[in-house]
């Protein structure tokens, strides 16, 4: 008597489980749906005609599927007089974001390594104000960053751009890599002395190959701030050197006549690919290197 | 024959705190000197500034004959052993025993021959090409041992090399280091805070407190004459016992009074110490209180002490008592008859006793 009662008590509790799992289930897939929402009527319009979105339902599926707008968006849109599309400055922003990206990253491993496994004398006040410098607002930096441009006679190029986004980002990246380095043991730093080896070479040999998790952390990072920069790229460029971000205001906002919702879609979407890209691909890495501890031997 | 190791008035100080006062030590070629104190004492430290990893702030450091007290590290002519193994994550165990000899340029084909003959001296060639990740404590540690000795330097140092090993494979350890040592005849200088590893290894012991050398001498020395009441409380286990007593003069020597929980105190008389304070503090081995029938030489005389508790330690039995308003423990052996609670009588052996005056701590006899 009391088994079966034990029995269909537990029975009961297992299937509480089975339902609370579902309606978790239920909610986290509505919220997904409700913030997959937008991204969908991106695509969908994108790929309907103008005529259709005209007469259609905004959410509704394409009837007739063209690329047409994405052509257009990638090679025939206009930005202001000229209609290339967005092509020549997705080049620009990749000229622009994998050299800052590099650069940056690479300075960062090195302040990092310098601060958290060479002690010197007034280390610990220099990492306080490169951190600092995360927390500068962009605003602040645009005139004085325009004249220092000017002298160097980089304004309105494609290297000024590049200066621009490694100077901002150093104070990010040389966090990341110190915060990563420190919980390297100083013994380590110390072996590789007594065997000779110098600041590059343990640089180099030991450290660097340890740091794939937060290299890609901070690649990721820096080049989702780099490539979706818009007010640095509006201000530090000229015509031909912008980047994406800026062609992209510039299409949705300097048409005249009928506004081409298809290619605005279009070109948005491709503006936003890359970051999605390599989140994509590297995502997994950045979980794991944001929680990364210590690397003990 | 010149010593190996020299330092001179070495002092090391962080801004103003002093962490090394007037060190001065030497050892002679094939010395194994073991560095031991509490942890804080500064035995890291003289470790790094021996390795050229810490700044001197005075003094001098020579290392075979050569003044070594402003070169780096590597044209030192040393290897060092580390506490965390400080392997080299990313490499394999044949990577990090050459990376020394890549980094110093030597060829491809000596650097095979010296890889395969360290691995074969500490049966790691089946680890070659493993990462540290993948190998256990025990492995690690080898492993950064033969990368001390691929190097074939003139001194090794090891900072507290076996503190992250469990019990059984520390005691293994041990006498591998030892048998290494005899084998090579090689100078080592040894940081630990481990007293028994310090009396097993050493030939030469410097015991540090607060940054100040307390006792330098043979592990016997160490042991049996301890220069001062810290000296004589930290080394050996259990701890030497350090009993308040009153000495007075007799005709036949010395007569020290102990004083008991309850009864009368305890006298014994000390033949060969004259000449004491009236106030002492007497320093006994547990050894030397035993049961008396095991103890027949002419130092040795018995009292009854009453037992507070009993300790069996499989070879011998503890017996702990209050003698003096101390705890005072006694190596009783393993089928005593002593029971807690129960008088029992004990010999007292003073052939070995230290006495110590109880305001400076320092040694008297």
């Amino acid at each position: 008597m009391t088994d079966i009662s034990m029995t269909s008590a537990q029975n009961q509790s297992q299937t509480g489980k089975i339902v609370l799992r579902w309606l978790l289930y239920i909610a986290l897939g509505l919220f997904a749906l409700f913030y997959l929402m937008p991204l969908f009527v991106m695509i969908t319009t994108s790929l309907k005609s103008l005529d259709e979105i005209r007469t259609g339902d905004l959410i509704a599926l394409p009837r007739d599927v063209t690329f047409d707008a994405w052509r257009t968006a990638w090679s025939g849109a206009c930005t202001g007089i000229q209609c290339e599309g967005v092509r020549p400055y997705f080049w620009n922003s990749i000229l622009i974001a994998i050299p800052a990206v590099a650069i940056s990253t690479l300075l960062g491993a090195m302040n990092g390594y310098v601060v958290a496994q060479w002690r010197f004398r007034g280390a610990n006040i220099i990492f306080s104000l490169m951190l600092f410098g995360c927390f500068i607002p962009f605003q602040v930096v645009l005139l004085p960053m325009a004249r220092t441009l000017g002298i160097m006679g980089i304004a309105g190029t494609i290297p000024g751009l590049i200066f621009v986004h490694v100077i901002y980002g150093l104070g990010f990246t040389t966090l990341f890599f110190r915060n990563y380095y420190v919980t390297i043991p100083a013994e380590l730093t110390k072996a590789a002395k007594v065997d000779g080896a110098g600041f590059f070479r343990i640089f180099w040999s030991i450290f660097l190959p340890l740091s794939l998790p937060i290299i890609v952390v901070t690649v990721i990072w820096q080049f989702t701030q780099i490539w979706n920069d818009f007010l640095f790229g509006v201000s530090f460029s000229q015509a031909g050197t912008q980047p994406v971000t800026v062609a992209l205001n510039n299409i949705v906002n300097s048409t005249t006549g009928v506004k081409e919702y298809n290619v605005d879609m279009a070109a948005a979407i491709i503006a936003a690919l890359p970051t999605l890209f390599v989140y994509v691909v590297a995502g997994k890495y950045f979980i794991r290197g944001l929680t990364a501890g210590s690397v003990k031997g | 024959m010149s010593p190996i190791l020299d330092i001179k008035n070495l002092y090391k100080s962080y801004g103003t705190t002093e962490i090394l006062k007037d060190i001065n030590v030497s050892i002679e070629p094939g010395d194994f000197l073991v560095l031991v104190g509490p942890s804080g004492c500064g035995k890291s430290t003289l470790l790094n500034c021996i390795a050229g990893l810490e700044p001197i702030t005075g003094g001098s450091i020579s290392i075979g004959g050569k003044d070594m007290t402003h070169v780096s590290p590597k044209d030192r002519d040393i290897a060092m052993v580390f506490q965390s193994y400080a392997l080299y994550p990313t490499m394999t165990v044949a990577k990090n025993i050459t990376f020394g000899m890549k980094v110093r340029g030597v060829d491809q084909a000596t650097q095979d021959k010296k890889l395969a003959q360290v691995a074969a001296q500490l049966q790691i060639e089946p680890l070659l090409n493993r990462r540290p990740g993948q190998l256990s404590g025990g492995q690690r540690q080898r492993v950064a041992m033969g990368r001390a000795l691929v190097r074939d330097p003139k001194l090794f140092l090891f900072d507290e090399p076996l503190s992250n090993l469990d019990a059984k494979l520390r005691v293994e350890m041990r006498t591998e280091i030892k048998a290494l040592h005899q084998n090579l005849g090689a100078s080592m200088v040894y940081v630990t805070h481990d007293q028994i590893e310090a009396m097993t290894l050493a030939t030469k012991i410097v015991v540090m407190k607060g940054g100040v050398i307390q006792q330098i001498g043979s592990p016997a020395e160490i042991y049996n004459r301890p220069a001062n009441l810290f000296v004589a409380d930290f080394m050996g286990s259990p701890a030497m016992n350090l009993i308040p007593a009153k000495a007075h003069r007799a005709d036949d020597g010395t007569r020290i009074e102990i004083t008991r929980k309850s009864g009368g105190p305890i006298v014994l008389t000390d033949t060969k110490n004259r000449d004491l304070p009236e106030d002492v503090i007497l320093g006994v081995r547990p050894e030397d209180i035993a049961d008396p029938d095991l103890r027949g030489s002419e130092s040795t005389q018995a009292a009854e002490c009453l037992i507070d508790i009993v300790e069996p330690a499989g070879a011998d039995t503890f017996a702990v008592m209050q003698l003096g308003g101390k705890h005072v423990t006694a190596r009783l052996h393993a089928e005593t008859t002593a029971k807690p609670g129960q008088p029992k009588r004990l010999s007292f052996d003073l052939g070995k006793v230290s006495y110590f005056a109880p305001e400076t701590g320092l040694r008297l006899n």
